[in-house]
């Protein structure tokens, strides 16, 4: 039946998926190039890098795997589609600006450029747990417009 | 997170009145898909105005046949 499920919903489990694997291969590329030194000293800019560049190749790869072994009736989008992803988007955008606020007051302070990315991409992890989260959520109990 | 919603329907019995239509071709005629089509009917999901019509117009009925609200008490 998963292969029958809305594309809408397919997106969510992919995006939770990689989430949920994304953000630990960042910590272990993080932690893999310390090379025994502090925190706020440690190069994160690649390892972030790769983290997002890699999740958006897994995406599109997944995304189309899922595309080829699905009937074309499946791959359509309708306005149930269209009202759960914007519930869900607005679900997961709290945790963007939590960590784009984190970010301004970490900079504010004068805080290492290593603390204020990673409350930024920490941020971007929340928000795509939590949107993925509600969207299954809201397609596997039921949705309406009046929420 | 999500209120259920208080409106019911009875697409289920009109569809087998209407010549046992499948659930996927009344999905087809009101141009939505079959997923959302049974969301709807299991009660999982309140259709946009527009689409409750069509769902209407497809069973050949009104409105009101197909969809039932609770009245408000006092």
């Amino acid at each position: 039946m998963a292969f029958q499920s809305a594309p809408e919903e397919r997106s969510a489990w992919i995006m939770l998926a990689l989430a949920v694997v994304g953000y630990p291969v960042y910590l272990i590329l993080l932690f893999a190039g310390a090379d025994g030194r502090p925190l706020e000293a440690m190069p994160f800019a690649w390892p972030m890098i790769w983290t997002i560049v890699g999740s958006i190749v897994v995406s599109i790869v997944l995304h189309a795997v899922f595309r080829v072994f699905t009937d074309l009736e499946s791959n359509k989008r309708d306005e149930r589609d269209r009202q759960i992803g914007r519930f869900a988007d607005r679900t997961g955008q709290a945790f963007v600006i939590i960590g784009a606020l984190s970010g301004l007051a970490l900079a504010m302070l004068q805080q290492p450029a290593f603390w204020i990315a990673n409350a930024i991409f920490l941020g971007f992890f929340l928000s795509a747990v939590l949107g993925s989260i509600a969207k299954v959520i809201a397609y596997r109990t039921g949705f309406n417009a009046s929420w | 997170m999500v209120k259920p919603t208080q409106v019911t329907n009875a697409i289920r019995r009109l569809r087998f009145a209407a010549g046992e239509l499948t659930q996927a071709e009344l999905a087809e005629r009101v141009g939505v898909t079959r997923q959302t089509l049974i969301a709807i009917e299991q009660g999982k999901y309140s259709p946009s105005l527009e689409t409750a019509f069509r769902i209407a117009r497809a069973l050949g009925t009104t409105l009101e046949d197909v969809f039932q609200f609770p009245e408000e008490q006092p």
